[in-house]
């Protein structure tokens, strides 16, 4: 009996594990047979020409640059805004606060809030500021729809911090301000793993800047210019009826996942180098 | 054991380099401390004079306040807004929960010893320097030479040497509890603050941090929490027993040890309760 159910848990294991993982590579499959014969040099260093969108010359360069643009200083800003939050809720705020419990509660709701909700929410802050679809509309969106994210999971890295770390610190003759930074420290992998979660979620999302940073064929060159992105790129272009254009789209999907592909990497890579020092 | 047998009681030194001029006082002296979390009473009214460059143990059964006592020293009790302090606490002389005191300068005078070693996470060197770093000391030479002094004072340094960049974490934990003493040591306290200190480590790493501390106490005053009795007998010059938040007794160890004047006291050393 004892023996039946330790077959039917590993059974269950091992078949989860492989039902996900084939669905991920049967995406990954699909992104790349119906994208990588579309996929060109021209394709990703080149903006749209004229005739693009049915078929004609030109590429992605603008969306590609539009969603760098957007992730990079969305990340910026989020990071500038969670960091310090996380610090206040974790080594000002004692760890049985009632204002600490009632914060995270809603950072974990913010999480939950479907990503169109940011954008919409981005549109009329938009409206009410008198500005256009822009970067600096995206910007904003993205950094709203990124914030929970990023609180929570360096929240989840601050919680394990011992608080003998903090005492060692201080009795040292450390102020606060010093204490905070060998906390940071401590923190860093936290931190890149919270980037590297906040760009998958701010890069792919389609929904927050379908109205505040709107699309357009030029790359922005000022934060009040429109600027398009690779979702509403893959968006767009799907929603055609040439299958040319079609093919693009999964091609722009194939960029996407590279770019999200590299940064993982390089997210992973300064983890691990951070977290050299760790305690 | 042996150190029993000699006398205990030493020649203090009057004066020392960081005192104020015409402080007459020892480092520590408690007057009529009470301490309250929430609105449990803590510590009972506890005055204390804790006597210079000698080992001083803080014995007493679990929840008894000890290490509360300790930590007040320190004012680690800072950050927690249910801890209310009345009384004085004078370290050299300057009340250190007065309305004006400073709070790093006060803990530069100590070092702190925790339970469990916390290295920070950086390198050997880095931890040993961190508090000079921090109180402004630079030039590679002058902080090598400290991390190498800090080290050698702790029998650390051969076993570091030849890996001095490499991070705290890879030490074992009884490296890293010296390695802790070095960091201490290596902001020039007058004290040295120990709670249980040597409770996590295996008896051979406990050994060396009893003897580096007896080697230490003619340069440093030394406050120890300790649980175990047998440790406050080989090493104490001192000893203090609280009880239920009350210090009951405190002298010189021979006399708690061998001739208690308190009742509690002697059930406590017998080993009727812990």
């Amino acid at each position: 009996m004892k023996k039946l159910e330790e077959k039917i848990f590993k059974f269950l294991m091992i078949g989860s594990t492989a039902l996900i993982l084939s669905l991920l590579l049967y995406i990954l499959y699909i992104i790349l047979k119906k994208g990588l014969p579309s996929l060109s040099w021209e394709m990703i260093s080149q903006i749209p020409s004229g005739g693009f969108y049915l078929g004609k010359e030109g590429g992605i360069l603008n969306a590609i640059m539009g969603s760098l643009y957007l992730i990079f200083f969305s990340v910026l800003i989020s990071l500038c805004i969670s960091v310090p939050v996380v610090m206040y809720l974790n080594f000002t705020l004692r760890r049985k606060s009632k204002l600490a419990a009632i914060a995270r509660l809603t950072f974990d709701v913010l999480f939950g809030i479907p990503s169109i909700v940011y954008g919409a929410f981005g549109f009329t802050l938009m409206i009410y500021f008198g500005l256009q679809a822009s970067l600096l509309g995206g910007i904003i969106a993205i950094s709203l729809l990124i914030i929970p994210v990023m609180i929570r999971s360096i929240d989840e890295v601050a919680i394990l911090i011992p608080n003998e770390l903090v005492e060692a610190t201080k009795s040292l003759g450390a102020t606060n301000y010093e204490t905070i930074k060998v906390i940071t420290r401590q923190l860093l992998p936290g931190i890149s793993t919270a980037v590297l979660l906040s760009i998958g979620r701010g890069i792919g999302d389609a929904a927050t800047v379908l109205f505040t940073a709107g699309y357009t064929d030029s790359i922005p060159s000022s934060l009040m210019q429109p600027t398009a992105s690779l979702p509403l790129a893959i968006f767009f272009q799907l929603s055609s009826p040439i299958e040319e254009v079609q093919n693009r789209a999964y091609s722009a999907a194939l960029v996407l996942t590279i770019i999200i592909l590299i940064l993982s990497f390089s997210a992973r890579y300064f983890s691990r180098r951070l977290s050299k020092n760790k305690i | 054991m042996e150190l029993l047998t000699e006398p205990l009681i030493k020649e203090q030194p009057k004066q020392t380099r960081s005192r104020k001029p015409g402080c007459d006082k020892p480092h520590i002296e408690v007057e009529k401390l009470n301490l309250y979390i929430q609105n449990n009473h803590i510590l009972k009214n506890i005055s204390l004079s804790i006597p210079d460059k000698s080992i001083t143990c803080i014995i007493g059964p679990s929840g008894c306040g000890k290490t509360t006592l300790l930590r007040t020293f320190n004012r680690l009790h800072d950050d927690n807004v249910d801890v209310r302090i009345t009384g004085k606490l004078f370290v050299d002389c300057e009340d250190i929960y007065a309305k004006d005191a400073e709070v790093t300068h006060i803990r530069k005078k100590m070092g702190l010893l925790a339970q469990r070693p916390c290295s920070l996470p950086m390198s050997i060197k880095d931890n040993v320097v961190y508090g000079p770093r921090l109180h402004g000391v630079r030039g590679k030479q002058k902080l090598h030479e400290i991390a190498y002094h800090q080290l050698s004072a702790v029998g650390l340094w051969d076993e570091v040497k030849d890996r001095l960049k490499t991070p705290a974490s890879k030490l074992s934990i009884g490296q890293q509890q010296r390695l802790c003493l070095a960091r201490g040591l290596a902001v020039e306290p007058d004290i040295i603050l120990g709670d249980e200190a040597t409770s996590a480590l295996d008896p051979i790493s406990s050994k060396t941090i009893e003897e580096l501390f007896v080697s230490l106490k003619d340069k440093y005053t030394i406050v120890l929490v300790t649980h175990t009795l047998r440790q406050a007998k080989r090493i104490a010059d001192y000893v203090a027993f609280m009880y239920m938040g009350e210090l009951i007794e405190f002298g010189t160890a021979d006399q708690v040890f061998n001739n208690p004047k308190h009742k509690l006291t002697q059930e406590y050393i017998s080993g009727g309760f812990s």
